[in-house]
């Protein structure tokens, strides 16, 4: 499979001006948001370590604790299925559902059913998928998957919301009030609702000691998914789980404040058993997080929880559009995480960044996010996977910038040639940095001969 | 066997062992202050706090607070409402409910939540399907954090329990605040001692 080209995908989302400017401004105010719930609480850092030990506690003793929750959840009445890979994931929610003559899924937002590709799977044996989350809804109507694990639709405007809900789903075209729309998609949904054979939700945290999984959500439609039809499915990874409820109060305090600056989400859920006369089905699904655990480097990123403030702390993913990466996780966190699933489609992504470490700063289970990043790219370059014009950038620069000499002749000779080189030598294919850049006027002298001038003699 | 490869690979490649935290701090904010601050953060995400009744009643609190509610229902026996949920035998005949009422195992100041279980329900789907949701909550049941809140018997006995902290809201168009995304279009809160506990 060829290579995701995340700067040539981006630049399509650049070209769309308003969209840029918005998706940028929007995702940089939930930072902000971010910030002042963060602050509002003094015990925030301690939150966070203790929120990444108990993860990593947790990893470190993965297998007894998924033992714990099975045992449990069987216990409660419930039916735990196990799947190794996507398809397997697919097959048993096929069979789960077809065995009791299932046509109507009615589901909450899942990442993980993304990742397994479940919805063309289901659709093309026959049963109707309905995604009810407001942005996973828009994406599952516009055909394109979501661009932000939290907001899926935040790359749209309330204008593409209007032509998709205007083609889908009998909206009035050219009525882009957003109250409209909304009010639009719940009438559209509410059917499916009440009438829907089966529900389905992902799940944020599964907890051992009591076999509880827990959904979060802000607009109700988990509840409505697993309280109104009598067969819920989740799907759950098997990173999710948490020994005690002690410790799902730590981070049910960091995720949507993390998120969506938001002190908590509308409904924080908790699914322990079924409910008389009803069924209850775990699906607990690997597709290479086994093989992440055993990542030296790298399976810190199987800490997340999915909260997406990487993501919106990150300019290059503000400015790039999460469909720019080609992934079911994108920004900073899917890029480490991406290569695990397919090393050669995914290896452009983990040069995606600047590394300017704000991920890291935000992550609320402390994952040494840009570090895994530089990890990467060493493999990536280890691999001969960067692009020939970079790694020939690279081994000159490299050579220069070991030799003092070398490097102050080249500094020199640089400042120079901006000064004086015509445009298309600066500004041409070998150079795509400037492709959406002004290379900044150089001073007039380097710092070196300033300071040997002014102060050396001191 | 999935499972059996799965817990290998896991047992093969999970790292080295890590100790847990010893005991998770409970950050408990000042007593005094709960009941303020439950106002607050409810208010923040969404949800009303009912005013104080002047009469004796809850029948008459609804009726002032929702004077279009055709269909009323009710699964405290504190509020009559106009249908019995003991009739209900499927979540979906809710789908007609104007007003669902419910009284709140307890509440939690730093979030704005109540304590929503299949106990204080009876029908999950009626905190869900309902237009809108009045949630009975005594005062002196307002616990200070999450910490506290996790301590509750009521997450180790209840099939579903829900922190339930405002309306049904959605920003996914544009980041324009919706209520009553999919569930209720409204939460209010009426603070009301628990009957028979001292109430003055």
């Amino acid at each position: 499979m060829k290579p995701i080209d995340h700067a040539e995908a981006s630049s399509h989302f650049i070209a769309a001006a308003d969209h840029l400017e918005f998706h940028d401004r929007r995702l940089w105010d939930l930072r902000l948001k971010r910030d002042r719930e963060a602050q509002g609480i003094p015990e925030w850092e301690e939150l966070r370590n203790l929120a990444s030990a108990i993860k990593e506690h947790t990893l470190s003793h993965l297998a007894d604790y998924l033992e714990e929750f099975e045992a449990r959840a069987k216990d409660n009445g419930a039916t735990v299925h196990w799947a190794r890979d996507a398809a397997e994931h697919n097959q048993i929610v096929h069979d789960v559902l077809s065995a009791r003559g299932a046509k109507t899924l009615v589901k909450s937002k899942s990442m993980l059913t993304e990742e397994c590709d479940m919805r063309p799977f289901l659709e093309a044996r026959g049963i109707s998928v309905i995604e009810t989350d407001l942005g996973e809804r828009i994406q599952q109507l516009d055909d394109e998957p979501p661009s932000h694990i939290v907001v899926p639709a935040v790359h749209k405007l309330r204008g593409d919301v209007s032509k998709v809900f205007a083609r889908t789903i009998g909206a009035e075209p050219g009525n882009e009030d957003v109250h409209y729309l909304a009010e639009t998609m719940r009438g559209s949904t509410r059917p499916y609702f009440l009438h829907a054979d089966a529900g389905m939700t992902g799940a944020n945290f599964a907890v051992a000691e009591t076999g509880t999984f827990v959904v979060c959500t802000n607009e109700g439609n988990a509840d409505l998914s697993a309280n109104v039809p009598k067969l819920h499915i989740a799907s759950i990874g098997i990173e999710k789980i948490i020994p005690r409820l002690e410790h799902l109060a730590v981070f049910i305090r960091l995720l949507s404040r993390s998120a969506l600056g938001s002190p908590i989400t509308q409904y924080t859920s908790h699914f322990r058993a079924p409910r008389p006369g009803a069924e209850l089905h775990i699906v607990l699904v690997d597709n290479g997080r086994s093989a992440r655990l055993g990542m030296a480097d790298f399976w810190y990123s199987l800490k997340c929880i999915r909260c997406g403030a990487c993501m919106n702390t990150c300019p290059v993913y503000r400015r790039s559009g999460g469909l720019s990466y080609g992934a079911t996780y994108s920004g900073p966190i899917g890029i480490i995480i991406d290569p695990t699933f397919d090393i050669r489609k995914y290896g452009n992504l983990p040069f995606a960044s600047t590394l300017n470490g704000s991920c890291t700063n935000v992550c609320p289970v402390k994952i040494d996010i840009h570090d895994q990043i530089y990890k990467w790219r060493q493999i990536m370059a280890e691999r001969n996977q960067l692009p020939l014009v970079k790694k020939e950038a690279l081994r000159i620069i490299g050579k220069v910038m070991s030799e003092p000499r070398l490097y102050r002749a080249a500094i020199s000779a640089a400042g120079l040639a901006i000064e004086h080189l015509p445009r298309f030598a600066v500004y041409n294919w070998l150079n795509p940095w400037g492709r959406q850049r002004e290379v900044p006027e150089a001073p007039g002298r380097t710092f070196r001969s300033w300071y040997i001038e002014n102060r050396s003699r001191s | 066997m999935s499972r059996g490869a799965i817990l290998a690979a896991v047992r093969a490649n999970q790292p080295a062992a890590l100790p847990a935290p010893a005991e998770i701090p409970q950050f408990a904010p000042p007593a005094g202050a709960l009941l303020a601050q439950f106002t607050d953060t409810l208010t923040r995400m969404g949800g009303k706090l009912a005013p104080a009744r002047e009469d004796g009643g809850l029948d008459a609190l609804v009726g002032a607070l929702f004077p279009d509610a055709n269909v009323v229902c009710s699964a405290t026996p504190e509020v009559r409402g106009t249908w019995t949920l003991a009739s209900v035998a499927e979540p979906v005949e809710l789908a007609d409910v104007d007003l669902g009422v419910a009284r709140a195992a307890f509440g939690v100041a730093e979030t704005g939540s109540v304590f929503l279980s299949e106990t204080e329900l009876r029908v999950n789907a009626l905190a869900y399907l309902a237009q809108h949701l009045l949630v009975l909550l005594d005062p002196a049941e307002i616990l200070g954090n999450l910490h506290q809140a996790y301590r509750d018997e009521g997450f180790r006995t209840a099939r579903y329990a829900a922190l339930v902290t405002g309306p049904s809201a959605t920003a996914d168009i544009e980041g324009v605040l919706i209520h009553g995304a999919q569930g209720v279009r409204s939460l209010t809160v009426a603070l009301v001692p628990r009957p028979g506990r001292g109430a003055t």
